[in-house]
């Protein structure tokens, strides 16, 4: 076997490639430090490389690299079905997998249609899942935010709520994270029994999380000497990079995709949209805590108005009526032959979807999440785009991060809150 | 509140012949700007004067095989008026540039690097056109149609390599998918090497 001699440079002289000014830095020399922050490293949420020029403590540039993550999904999506992309969506933004589901569930079926004809129970549970994904996300969003900027006790508080989730999540789809739990058309399976109950009784048991989350941080002395005017984002400059979700609405624009564009039945709903004023660290903290609790409210307000209720004796639909787009009952399809040809189209070629382009943006918890399909016909889409939040929101590190000391980063990136699943796809 | 529709046709007005208003599909109005060397001109203009103050998203499309091969479509949404507009325009293999609009909005800076990592499209004008997603002196445009979903074998300059494993078929590793652990255990086999 031949031997070969690998030879591994060191980071800050990779990094100090990396920049072009190199010349000019060797001049400054003594002056200047390159810092590499990850990709992996514990303050940050998953594998985010950032590359640090200090001036002592002080951050003079700041270039972030993603891609770590990268999986090619859009390709994927170039080749599966649009049911077979639906597992893919999952892992998108890993902490919220059940609103990714809807969101995608929903962009096709804009490009199909049938938008308009989901059932409502269909749209009040797939609601019922978006906002408890919500609250999973932000729990462990600030959960980190506060377990980097010191105070680890909440990290440990949030937890315990997120596994209560994990639970209804299992009972609901059969996976704690991995829910693939919409389809093209409705839902993979109704409300299991006591389902309902459960969140009930999770509703009533994680608002007083909240409390004891907010009693620790809120009024925190360290907490907000760490956080206010830390990494203050301005209205223009929040619009001009595009951000959306917590963080756009921290810095005072009041946008949620639910309240301008609602889909499912989020215009029935009533639920306020909590807005900051300053756009600093503790204004995102503030607005991501708040809407948890307007997450509760809907959710309440959801299992109240649940057409059917818990059990469903009436047997109402959770799926469009549509033999060609949602598979129908196994026990026709073994006795009826128009339910075993759409069974074999569906399961070998998928949907078909007409040809065209949408886009379909749905509020997840880190932002807007957006699909633009162009469709050339058939089952699979000829391009997939995923408009990915975080992907957006982090593009602003390079302007914001200048300025600040080196601990304030690690606030700056925990109030962000970014997913690196969803930036890398 | 002037309707998505209306504000397309304003682009109309004020463009004439450089930009068509596509037939209307699930609600959506899509504008085609036929000359992509002026991109940012119209972009400027429906920010400023039209209120489309958010690029949401810049996509790319790979029309393998037609001509012009690319596609650009930019998401624009307005926050004052709520509305949603799309502008496309196409570019031919030949040229594979375009104007940038990151001088109109600053969030197209990522955007743009990113369609220029998977498809290999120009921007001129921007000012860190560079790899988002693959590292550094990768040498493939992995989002065209002739790249193979699989995968091509590249170098990570000083990072890792591609080559198989040291110890990959050495006499110490058991075979996969054989049928039984006599065939499967190294004791059965003669050493190599």
């Amino acid at each position: 076997m031949a031997s070969q001699t690998i030879e591994f440079r060191d980071s800050a002289a990779r990094a100090a490639d990396r920049l072009p000014l190199v010349d000019e830095l060797r001049d400054l020399e003594g002056d200047k430090m390159i810092v590499n922050v990850g990709p992996s490293h514990p303050s940050t949420h998953g594998v985010l490389r950032i590359v640090l020029e200090l001036d002592g403590e002080t951050i003079v540039r700041a270039t972030p690299d993603v891609g770590y993550l990268h999986r090619g999904d859009e390709k994927i999506a170039e080749n599966m079905t649009y049911t077979q992309f639906i597992p893919y969506t999952d892992r998108l933004d890993y902490l919220a997998p059940l609103a990714n589901n809807v969101a995608y569930a929903l962009a096709v079926e804009k490009l199909m249609g049938i938008d308009g004809k989901l059932p409502p129970r269909c749209q009040y549970i797939r609601v019922i899942c978006c906002e408890l994904a919500r609250i999973s996300a932000h729990l462990l969003g600030l959960g980190a935010f506060a377990m980097d900027v010191g105070a680890m006790t909440v990290f440990l508080h949030t937890f315990t709520e997120r596994e209560k989730i994990y639970n209804l999540a299992e009972a609901l789809t059969g996976a704690r994270f991995t829910t693939s739990y919409t389809r093209i058309g409705g839902l993979s399976r109704d409300l299991p029994r006591g389902w309902v109950d459960a969140v009930r009784q999770f509703c009533n048991e994680v608002v007083v999380n909240f409390d004891e989350s907010e009693k620790l941080l809120t009024r925190n002395r360290i907490f907000v000497d760490r956080t206010r005017d830390v990494g203050v984002i301005s209205r223009e400059m929040a619009i001009d990079y595009g951000l959306t979700g917590p963080n756009l609405r921290a810095c005072g624009v009041d946008y949620d995709v639910r309240r301008a564009s609602p889909y499912l039945v989020y215009r029935d709903l009533e639920f306020d949209i909590p807005v900051g004023s300053v756009g600093d660290c503790y204004d995102r903290y503030l607005v991501r805590m708040e809407e948890m609790r307007q997450s509760v409210r809907i959710i309440r307000q959801c299992l109240d108005r649940l057409p059917g209720g818990a059990d469903n004796s009436q047997g109402e639909p959770i799926n469009v009526s549509d033999g060609k787009v949602v598979l129908p009952p196994k026990d026709r399809v073994l006795t009826g032959m128009e339910e075993l040809i759409h069974q074999f189209i569906l399961v070998t070629q998928g949907v078909n979807a007409p040809p065209g382009e949408i886009y379909f943006g749905a509020e997840n918890p880190k932002g807007e999440l957006g699909f633009y399909i162009n469709s050339r016909g058939g089952g699979t889409p000829y391009r997939l785009k995923i408009r990915a939040p975080s992907f957006v929101n982090l593009g602003v590190l390079p302007e914001l991060l200048p300025g600040y000391l080196m601990s304030d980063m690690v606030s700056i990136l925990g109030s962000i809150d970014f997913v690196m699943g969803e930036c890398d796809r | 509140m002037p309707t998505p529709l209306e504000l397309a046709q304003q682009l109309q007005v004020a463009f004439g012949d450089l930009v068509a208003v596509l037939p209307v599909f699930r609600d959506e109005v899509s504008v085609v700007v036929q000359s992509p060397e002026r991109i940012a001109e119209v972009c400027a203009f429906a920010k400023s004067r039209l209120g489309f103050d958010v690029l949401l998203d810049l996509s790319s499309v790979d029309q393998y095989g037609d001509d012009p091969r690319w596609v650009l479509v930019y998401e624009l949404y307005g926050l004052s008026h709520g509305s949603h507009l799309r502008l496309k325009t196409f570019v031919t293999e030949e040229k594979s540039e375009l104007p940038t609009v990151s001088t109109v909005w600053r969030t197209a800076n990522w955007h743009e690097r990113e369609v220029f990592d998977m498809m290999g499209i120009r921007f001129q004008g921007h000012p860190d056109l560079r790899r988002i997603l693959m590292w550094d002196g990768y040498p493939y445009f992995p989002l065209r149609k002739d790249f193979p979903l699989s995968g091509k074998p590249s170098e990570m300059p000083e990072v890792a390599f591609t080559r198989p494993a040291p110890l990959e078929g050495g006499p110490f590793v058991t075979v996969a998918g054989a049928r039984d652990t006599i065939v499967r255990e190294p004791r059965a086999r003669p050493s190599e090497g």
